[in-house]
C-alpha cells in the first residue's frame, strides 16, 4: 500500500502538471492534444528519438542517483553542474596526455577520471559543510561558478585546440580527444552509446550502495538524526563528507560521458556552464526528486524528463510554440512533485496510524502516539 | 461539583479507548488521572476538549450538561489545559504569546502594555514570577511552563487539566509548580493533573483515579493508599518499585576519571576537576540537581562531548580522553543517552535497524560489502522477544514506538555487545512502570555478570535503588561518595543542594 502511493503520486503530479501545460497551451492558441501527440513523438516518435531522449536521459540519471545519496544523508547539493564540469575537465586531460592507451583500458580510465573529478569537487563542499559548518547549498552553487570560470580559463588557455591557435579563431574548445577514449556506440548508426549502460549500472549501484551495505546504512542513519548516529560511533562528519563525494563523483561520471559519449569528441565552452551540461545538474535535481530520491525511480524519472527535452524541440517547431513552455512544463513538475511529497508524507501517517490502531491491543501500545498523530492530521 | 464526567465511552476501530469511565471533580481540588500510557487519560481529555466526541456518557460542568466541540469552545467555558509539550512561540514574548488568539482591546491594533499589566497582576497574584517582555526562547524550561498556566489563568480558567507537566521540570523546579498549583486550588480552581510519577502524585492529589486499558481500576487518596498499592493498580499486577539487589563482591576498577574538566554548551565550565571510579559488578549512581554537570560527565565520558587536555578518562587501563566514540565503543563502552529520541535511536529506522546501529559494520551483520539482513533479521526477532519490546514488528519505525520500547530497544542493544563499562543516563524517564521495572532488572543483572555501570538520574529514589555507592554532584564536582547501605534520602538532598555541614 505504502509502495503503490509513493509510486501514485508523482504520476498524479505530472498529470497536474500536463494538465497545466495543456492550459498554457490552449492560451497561446495550439491545440492541447496536438502538442501532447508532438511532444510524445518527438520523444519516443522513432528509433532515433528514443536514442536521442536516452542520451538526453544519461546524464539525468547520473546526477539524480548522486542527489538522492546527498539528500538521503540530509546534505544538499545543488553543485551538480560543477561537478559535472570537473569531471570532464579531469578526463579530458587525463585523455590528452594518454592519448595511445588501447580503446579497452583508456575508456575505463578516462570514466574513472570523472569519477575522480566530481568526488574532489563534492569533498571540497562536503568537508567544509562538516568540519567548517559552511552551509553546502552555498557553497555548491558558489562551486558551479569557480567551475566554469575554471573551465573557461583551460579552454581558453592551457588547454586549448593548438589548431585554433594555429588558425587564430580561438575558439575555446580543446583538441579532437584520441578516439581510444570515445565511448562505443550500442547500436551502429544511432547516436545511442555505452554511457547508457554505465548510468544505469552506476544507478543500481547508487541502490545498492544506499540500501545494502553499511556505508549506505551510516550515510542514512546520519541523514535522519546526526546525534544519534553520532552516539552509536558512527563518525557523522568523514560521512557528511562522504556523500558529497559520492553525490559529486556521479556528476563527474556524467561529465566524462557528456565529452567521449559526443560526436565532436571534444570539450567546448561558450561561456556558460549549461552549454556543455545542457543544464543537467540543476535538471538531476528534478529527476532525483521526481523519483522520490530513490536511485532506481530516477531511471524512469530521467526517461520523462529527458524526453520532455527532446520533445520540446518538436512541439515548437510543430506548433510554433516558445521551447521554453517545455522550461515551464519543467517548472510545474517541480512544483507539483514537491508539494506532493507532503501530502504522500501525511498519508503515509495516516495509514500507518490505522495499521497500527489494528495491531495494537490495548495496554502499552502504540495507541497514545495514533490519537496524537489522527489529532494532527485533522488539524491539518 | 465543578466537573462531573460520566460514563464516557469511546471506541475506534479495534480499541476501547475509553470504557464507562467516572471523574469527578470538585472546586479546589486536585484530582490525579494516574495510567501507564495508553490507558485512556489523553482520550479522555481529548472528550473534554472537545477534539473527541464520546460515543457514551456525558459530561457535566458545574451540574450543566456540556457540549463542546472544539478546544476554542472549551476555553470559554473556563476549561484551560497546559500541555506536555509547550504551545509557545519561542520568538515572542511572553506577553505576545499569551495575546496569541485572544481578542484585542483595541481592534486591529494589539494592546500588549493592557496585555503585560494583566500578566504581572497575575502572576504577582500567583507567585508565578514571569517577565512579559521576555522572549520565550531565553526561558528555562520551568518558565515556560509558568508562562503555559498564566496563559490559561489569563482565559480565566476555573478548570485546568495539566499534562504530565513535572516530565521536563527539576525537582526544584516540580516543588515550585506545587506551590503555584497548591495557591490556584486555594481560589477554588480545579486542576486535573495527569502524571505517571508515584511520589508526585501523592504528594499533590487530593483524589486520585487510576486507569488502565481504557477502564478505572481505582479511586483513592493518598492518605489511603501507598505507592505500591498504585502502581498495582496502574499495571495490573504486583510491580517491585525497588529492585532486588543481590550483593556481588566488586572487581578491579574499569572506568577511572581524573581530573575530567568538561565545557557545557554556555562555554562555562560544567565538570570541573571531577574524580570517580567504577569497578567490575558495581552500579555507581549520580546523584544530583539537573544542571549541575552531569549531562556533561556522561557525554564527556561517551566522546560526545570533549574533555579539556588535562583531563583522563580510563577505561580499562587504556585513557580514552581524546579518543572519539567509535574507539571507546571497541574498548568495551556502551552508553544509554538521556535523550532516548535524539541520541539514542533514530526514530525513521526501523526497530531492527535501530538494533545493529552500533555493530552494523561488524562480521556478524555483513557478508562481504553487504549487510547480512538474515543475520539482522534474526537479531531483530531475537531481542524484540528478549527483552519484551511491544512493536507490532520488527520493521515498526521506532517513533511509533512508546518510550519504554524504545528504551528496551536501545538497552536491548547496548546490552548485547556485552559491555564491559555502561554509562546510563536517565534509564527510565518517562518509561511506564512496567517497563521501568524490567529495564531496572535488566541494569542488576548486568551488574550481576561484571559490567562497570555508571548511572545517572534525576529519580533520587531510583539512584538510591539501584546503587552500590551513591556520588552526590554538586557545580560540576563529587562533593561526597555514600555506600548504599549509609544512604538516606534527606542527607543525599540535603548534599544534592549544596548543604555540606552537617
Amino acid at each position: 500500500m505504502k509502495k503503490l502511493l509513493g509510486a501514485s503520486i508523482p504520476l498524479l503530479a505530472a498529470l497536474v502538471a500536463f494538465f497545466f501545460g495543456a492550459i498554457m497551451l490552449v492560451a497561446l492558441g495550439a491545440s492541447p492534444w496536438e502538442g501532447l501527440t508532438s511532444l510524445a513523438s518527438g520523444a519516443f516518435g522513432s528509433g532515433d528519438r528514443i536514442a536521442a531522449t536516452l542520451v538526453k536521459a544519461t546524464p539525468l540519471i547520473l546526477v539524480g542517483a548522486g542527489i538522492s545519496i546527498a539528500f538521503r544523508t540530509s546534505v544538499v547539493n545543488i553543485g551538480g553542474e560543477g561537478q559535472i564540469v570537473a569531471g570532464a575537465l579531469l578526463s579530458t586531460m587525463v585523455a590528452l596526455a594518454i592519448p595511445d592507451v588501447p580503446r579497452i583500458l583508456l575508456v575505463p580510465i578516462v570514466m574513472v577520471a570523472g569519477l575522480v573529478g566530481g568526488a574532489i569537487a563534492g569533498a571540497i563542499p562536503g568537508a567544509l559543510k562538516a568540519y567548517a559548518s559552511v552551509n553546502e547549498i552555498l557553497s555548491t552553487i558558489m562551486l558551479n561558478i569557480i567551475m566554469l570560470q575554471f573551465m573557461n580559463f583551460l579552454l581558453r588557455g592551457p588547454l586549448i585546440d593548438p589548431l585554433e591557435v594555429e588558425a587564430g579563431t580561438r575558439i575555446p574548445q580543446t583538441a579532437r580527444l584520441s578516439d581510444n577514449a570515445a565511448l562505443p556506440t550500442l547500436v551502429s548508426g544511432s547516436r545511442l552509446h555505452l554511457g547508457v549502460v554505465i548510468a544505469l549500472l552506476a544507478a543500481v549501484a547508487a541502490w545498492a550502495m544506499l540500501w545494502r551495505t553499511p556505508l549506505g546504512f551510516r550515510l542514512r542513519a546520519v541523514g535522519h538524526s546526526p546525534a544519534a548516529a553520532r552516539s552509536a560511533g558512527i563518525k557523522v562528519e568523514r560521512h557528511i563528507t562522504y556523500a558529497l563525494a559520492i553525490s559529486g563523483s556521479l556528476g563527474g561520471l556524467a561529465g566524462a560521458i557528456l565529452v567521449f559519449g559526443s560526436e565532436s569528441q571534444r570539450m567546448v565552452t561558450d561561456g556558460s556552464t549549461a552549454g556543455f551540461t545542457g543544464s543537467a545538474g540543476f535538471n538531476g535535481i528534478v529527476t532525483a526528486l521526481f523519483g522520490g530520491l530513490h536511485p532506481l525511480w530516477t531511471i524512469p524519472s530521467a526517461v520523462l524528463f529527458g524526453g520532455l527535452l527532446t520533445g520540446a524541440t518538436n512541439l515548437q517547431r510543430a506548433l510554433q510554440v516558445p521551447a521554453a513552455l517545455a522550461v515551464a512544463l519543467n517548472g510545474i513538475v517541480v512544483i507539483f512533485v514537491v508539494s506532493s511529497n507532503r501530502v504522500r508524507s501525511r498519508l503515509e501517517e495516516l495509514l500507518q496510524a490505522r495499521s497500527e490502531f489494528k495491531n495494537s491491543s490495548g495496554g502499552d501500545g502504540p495507541s497514545a502516539d495514533v490519537d496524537s498523530l489522527i489529532e494532527e492530521v485533522e488539524h491539518a | 461539583m465543578l466537573l462531573e464526567m460520566k460514563g464516557i465511552t469511546k471506541r475506534f476501530p479495534g480499541v476501547l479507548a475509553n470504557d464507562g469511565i467516572d471523574l469527578e471533580v470538585e472546586e479546589g481540588q486536585v484530582h490525579t488521572l494516574l495510567g501507564e500510557n495508553g490507558a485512556g487519560k489523553s482520550t479522555l481529555m481529548k472528550i473534554l476538549f472537545g477534539l473527541y466526541q464520546q460515543d457514551e456518557g456525558e459530561v457535566l460542568l458545574r451540574g450543566k450538561p456540556l457540549s463542546i466541540g472544539s478546544p476554542s469552545e472549551a476555553i470559554d467555558v473556563g476549561i484551560g489545559m497546559v500541555h506536555q509539550h509547550f504551545m509557545l512561540v519561542p520568538t515572542l514574548t511572553v506577553a505576545e504569546n499569551v495575546a496569541l488568539g485572544l481578542k484585542s482591546g483595541r481592534g486591529a491594533l494589539t494592546d500588549l502594555d493592557a496585555v503585560s499589566k494583566r500578566i504581572n497582576e497575575i502572576s504577582e497574584a500567583h507567585g508565578l514570577s514571569v517577565d512579559p517582555s521576555v522572549e520565550v526562547w531565553r526561558m528555562a524550561v520551568g518558565e515556560r511552563q509558568r508562562v503555559e498556566i498564566i496563559k490559561a489563568l489569563y482565559r480565566d480558567a476555573t478548570l485546568l487539566v495539566l499534562d504530565e507537566p513535572t516530565a521536563v521540570l527539576t525537582p526544584q523546579e516540580v516543588d515550585d509548580l506545587f506551590v503555584i498549583l497548591r495557591r490556584m486550588t486555594d481560589e477554588g480552581r480545579g486542576l486535573i493533573f495527569i502524571s505517571h510519577k508515584l511520589h508526585e502524585v501523592m504528594a499533590l492529589s487530593d483524589e486520585i483515579t487510576v486507569l488502565r486499558n481504557g477502564a478505572v481500576t481505582g479511586h483513592t487518596r493518598p492518605s489511603e493508599t501507598s505507592r505500591e498499592q498504585l502502581a498495582e493498580m496502574m499495571v495490573g499486577r504486583s510491580v517491585k518499585l525497588v529492585p532486588d539487589r543481590p550483593h556481588v563482591t566488586a572487581g578491579e576498577p574499569r572506568l577511572v576519571i581524573k581530573n575530567l574538566e568538561v565545557k557545557g554548551d554556555r562555554g562555562t565550565m560544567a565538570v570541573e576537576g571531577l574524580n570517580l571510579d567504577v569497578c567490575g559488578g558495581e552500579i555507581v549512581g549520580i546523584a544530583g540537581v539537573s544542571g549541575n554537570g552531569q549531562k556533561e560527565l556522561a557525554e564527556a565520558v561517551a566522546g560526545l562531548r570533549r574533555a579539556e587536555g588535562s583531563s583522563h578518562i580510563m577505561l580499562n587501563d587504556v585513557d580514552v580522553a581524546q579518543l572519539d566514540t567509535r574507539k571507546r565503543r571497541d574498548l568495551g563502552l556502551g552508553y544509554v543517552s538521556e535523550e532516548r529520541m535524539t541520541d539514542g535511536a533514530i526514530g525513521e529506522f526501523s526497530v531492527s535497524e535501530n538494533l545493529i546501529l552500533v555493530d552494523h559494520g561488524s562480521e556478524k551483520f555483513t557478508k562481504g560489502k553487504f549487510l547480512d539482513f538474515k543475520a539482522i533479521r534474526e537479531q531483530g526477532e531475537t531481542l524484540v522477544k528478549k527483552f519484551a519490546v511491544k512493536t507490532p514488528s520488527i520493521d515498526t519505525p521506532v517513533s511509533s514506538l512508546s518510550g519504554g520500547n524504545i528504551q528496551k530497544v536501545i538497552l536491548a542493544r547496548e546490552l548485547t555487545a556485552k559491555p564491559s563499562v555502561m554509562v546510563v543516563a536517565q534509564p527510565t524517564r518517562g518509561v511506564d512502570i512496567g517497563s521501568a521495572e524490567y529495564i531496572h532488572s535488566q541494569l542488576i543483572a548486568q551488574r550481576d555478570v561484571g559490567t562497570a555501570t555508571l548511572l545517572i538520574s534525576e529519580d533520587l529514589d531510583e539512584v538510591i535503588g539501584l546503587s552500590d555507592r551513591i556520588a552526590v554532584m554538586f557545580e560540576g564536582e563529587i562533593v561526597a561518595i555514600i555506600p548504599s547501605e549509609e544512604a538516606e534520602r534527606d542527607k543525599i538532598g540535603l548534599l544534592m543542594a549544596g548543604v555540606f555541614d552537617s
